[in-house]
C-alpha cells in the first residue's frame, strides 16, 4: 500500500511538565511513538517540526522543542491558546496522540560549528531554540561550539519557559543566561523591559558569531534591527517562522510566503532570505 | 498516435459497453448547468455543453474526502483508509480541464506523493472531447493550447459531422481502445483533415488573449502595486473562482467524529477566506481581501511558473462566467502586461 502523508502514528503523552500556569499557560510534552521501530528510526534536526493531533478534535504543527541528542522521545512545548491546543492541555500522561514529521528545514547545527551563538527567544518562542540550546550544551557537542549566550524573556516571570532548565544553566561556567520580564516584579533579579533592549545591554560580540531568534513577530523584528545595529550581518541572522498549516508538506496551499512554503522550504529563513522575500508575513 | 473512426451510429454502444467495465463520468444536465456525474447509460449523457460547471478536478481530486479512520478520543486508535482501485474513465472532458490536471500533477505527485489523487489519476481514462464552440470566456490559446488539442487527454474525440474522429494520445489511451476495438476503424484522410478544419473554426471563435508574454517579470515588481486594491474593491470574497478553478488544490483537513467513531477528512479551502490563513494567536498575514485577491492571482502567475514552470491557469474561462462581480482575469492580467514601471 501507497504510504499515506497524511495519516500519524500513535504516541504515548509519557510526561506532562507544567511549564507556566495561567492565562497564558504553557506544558511541555513528551511523547515516545507506540512503535518501537518508528521511534527508533525519528531522526530531525533541531528546528525541525511535527504534527501533532488529539485524535477528534484535529492537527496543529509544533516545533520540536527537545534535541536530537536525545534519541528516546521528543518533545514539544505548547502554549493554550486555540481549540487543538486547549484539547492537549486537557490530556493525561499515558493518553494517546498522532505524530507525524519531521516537517521543514532546520537550523544548520553542522554548519555553525566552532562559531558562537547568540540565542534570543520570547515567551513560547522559546521552545524551537530550546532544540538547539540541549543540542550544542550535550556534553559529546559542546566542545564543537564557542561562545552560547541564552536571552530570553517573557511578559512575567510567570510566563517564562523551561525555567528549571535555566535556574541548571545559570550554575554553569560555559553558557551565559541573560533572562528579562517586560515589567518590574517584586524579587526580580535580572533584566526588567524588553528582549530586544536585554539583546543591547548584552551586547554580544559579532565575530563568529550566529544569532536566532524566535518569538512574537513585533519583538523578531526589533531584535533583527538590534543585531543589524550590533554590526551583525544579514546571513549571520536566523529566524523560524510560524503559519496556520495543515498538510505539512506543501501540498495544501495556505503557508506560503510568495512561492515559498513554511511548511516544507523554511520554517527556518535566514535575514539574507527573509530580506529579499516578499510575501503576506 | 493513431487516429481512429467510430460513427456516431455505433457512438452510443460504445458508451454502453464501456459502462460495462468501467465506472464512466460523463457531463449531464444538471439543475440548468452541466456536470460530470457517473452514467448508467448512454442516454444520460448531454454533450450539448460548452463545459460543466464545476472542472471534472472534482473527479480525481474529490472536495470531501476522507484521510482515515479513526477511533477518536486521548485513548484512541487509527484505522488506515483503504485506497479504491476501481478503473473510471471520463468522458468529453475538455482540453483545458484535462490540462489542469497536468498543471496540478507536480503539487500531488512532487515530493511527497498524495496517494487518493494518485490512485485516482492512476486509474482513470481521460477521454477529451474537443470544443468546437469556444464561447466568448475562452482564452486556451493564450497558453499556446487549443480547443481542439490532444496532449492532455489519453484520448481525444472530436466530432466531425457523421463521425467522430478518434486520436490516441498515450500508452495508457491505447490499451483503453483495444478493448473495444470493434467499435473503430483507421481514420481516412479526409477525417483528419475534417478535424483540422474544425479545430481551425475552434480557434478562430476564440476571440480573447491574455498577454502572458513575460508577466512573471512583471508581477515581480508589483507586488506593491495599488491594481490589486482596486480589484480588491470590487471583489466579495464568495471563492466562486477558486472552488471552479480547474487549478485550484488547497484543502482544508479537520476532524469529524461522535463520540466512538471519527475520521480526518480534507475538504476544498480557498484563499479568498480570511480563515484560510488565521493563526490561533489572530494574526493574520492576508487580514484584507486586497492580501487574499493578490495572492490568488500571484500564485497562479508568479509562484506557480516559479516552482512549477507553468502558468497555474489553463484558459478555461470559469472564473470569468461565474464571478458574481464580473471580475475578469483576461482584463486584470492584461492590465499587468501592459503595465508601464
Amino acid at each position: 500500500m501507497t504510504e499515506n502523508p497524511y495519516q500519524p502514528s500513535l504516541a504515548t503523552i509519557e510526561k506532562i511538565k507544567v511549564e507556566v500556569t495561567g492565562e497564558r499557560a504553557i506544558k511541555t510534552f513528551k511523547l515516545v511513538f507506540q512503535d518501537k521501530e518508528i521511534q527508533e528510526k525519528f531522526n530531525f534536526v533541531p528546528g525541525q517540526c511535527v504534527m501533532i493531533s488529539l485524535l477528534g478534535k484535529g492537527e496543529s504543527m509544533f516545533a520540536i522543542s527537545s534535541s536530537p541528542t536525545e534519541k528516546d522521545y521528543l518533545e514539544v512545548s505548547v502554549m493554550k491558546h486555540g481549540k487543538n491546543t486547549s484539547a492537549l492541555h486537557e490530556t493525561e500522561e499515558g493518553d494517546t496522540v498522532g505524530v507525524r514529521g519531521p516537517y521543514g528545514n532546520h537550523f544548520d547545527v553542522e554548519g555553525w560549528k566552532n562559531k558562537n551563538i547568540v540565542f534570543i527567544g520570547g515567551g513560547i518562542g522559546m521552545a524551537p531554540l530550546r532544540s538547539v540550546v540541549n543540542y550544542t550544551i550535550n556534553a559529546q557537542k559542546r566542545n564543537q561550539y564557542g561562545n552560547l549566550d541564552i536571552i530570553y524573556g517573557a511578559r512575567t516571570s510567570n510566563d517564562l519557559c523551561f525555567k528549571d532548565e535555566f535556574t541548571e544553566l545559570q550554575k554553569r561556567d560555559d553558557v551565559n543566561v541573560h533572562l528579562s520580564i517586560d515589567v518590574v516584579e517584586e524579587g526580580w533579579e535580572h533584566f526588567v523591559g524588553f528582549v530586544p533592549s536585554n539583546l543591547l545591554k548584552v551586547k554580544p560580540p559579532t565575530k563568529d558569531t550566529i544569532a536566532i531568534t524566535c518569538g512574537p513577530p513585533i519583538m523578531i523584528k526589533f531584535v533583527i534591527q538590534n543585531l543589524l545595529e550590533l554590526g551583525f550581518k544579514d546571513e549571520q541572522i536566523f529566524t523560524t517562522l510560524e503559519m496556520r498549516m495543515k498538510c505539512g508538506v506543501g501540498i495544501c496551499g495556505r503557508c506560503n510566503i510568495g512561492n515559498l512554503y513554511v511548511c516544507k522550504d523554511g520554517p527556518v529563513f535566514s535575514n539574507a532570505q527573509l530580506k529579499n522575500l516578499e510575501g503576506d508575513m | 498516435m493513431e487516429s481512429l473512426v467510430i460513427s456516431k451510429e455505433n457512438f452510443p454502444e460504445l458508451i454502453n459497453t464501456i459502462i460495462k467495465s468501467y465506472r464512466l463520468f460523463a457531463p449531464t444536465e444538471e439543475k440548468g448547468f452541466s456536470g460530470f456525474n457517473i452514467i448508467k447509460d448512454y442516454l444520460e449523457m448531454d454533450l450539448s455543453y460548452l463545459n460543466s460547471r464545476m472542472p471534472p478536478k472534482a473527479i480525481l481530486f474529490n472536495q470531501t474526502e476522507t484521510l482515515f479512520l479513526m477511533e477518536p478520543g486521548a485513548k484512541g486508535s487509527i484505522k488506515s483508509k483503504a485506497i479504491s482501485n476501481e478503473k473510471s474513465a471520463i468522458f468529453a472532458i475538455r482540453p483545458c480541464d484535462a490540462k489542469g490536471f497536468r498543471i496540478i500533477d507536480p503539487v500531488f505527485l512532487g515530493d511527497v506523493i498524495d496517494p487518493l489523487y494518485k490512485a485516482n489519476r492512476d486509474n482513470s481514462v481521460l477521454i477529451g472531447l474537443s470544443c468546437n464552440q469556444p464561447d466568448s470566456s475562452c482564452f486556451c490559446t493564450s497558453f499556446g493550447d487549443s480547443p481542439a488539442s490532444g496532449k492532455y487527454v489519453d484520448i481525444l474525440f472530436t466530432d466531425i459531422e457523421e463521425n467522430y474522429l478518434v486520436e490516441v494520445m498515450t500508452e495508457k489511451g491505447k490499451n483503453f481502445v483495444n478493448n473495444f476495438g470493434r467499435f473503430f476503424t483507421p481514420a481516412p484522410p479526409k477525417e483528419i483533415e475534417a478535424k483540422n478544419a474544425k479545430e481551425k473554426e475552434a480557434i478562430k471563435l476564440i476571440k480573447r488573449n491574455l498577454k502572458v508574454e513575460g508577466i512573471e517579470e512583471k508581477m515581480d515588481k508589483m507586488f506593491n502595486h495599488p491594481i490589486w486594491e482596486e480589484y480588491a474593491k470590487k471583489c466579495i470574497g464568495c471563492g466562486t473562482c477558486t472552488y471552479l478553478c480547474p487549478t485550484c488544490h488547497c484543502f482544508d483537513v479537520v476532524d469529524e467524529s461522535t463520540l466512538d467513531k471519527g475520521a480526518r477528512v480534507r475538504t476544498w479551502d480557498a484563499c479568498m477566506f480570511p480563515e484560510y490563513t488565521m493563526h490561533t494567536s489572530g494574526h493574520n498575514p492576508r487580514p484584507a481581501r486586497m492580501h487574499r485577491l493578490r495572492n490568488r492571482f500571484y500564485h497562479k502567475y508568479s509562484y506557480f511558473p516559479k516552482n512549477s514552470d507553468v502558468i497555474a491557469c489553463t484558459g478555461c474561462g470559469r472564473c470569468i462566467r461565474y464571478c458574481p462581480v464580473n471580475i475578469d482575469i483576461i482584463e486584470l492580467m492584461n492590465r499587468v502586461s501592459e503595465m508601464e514601471l
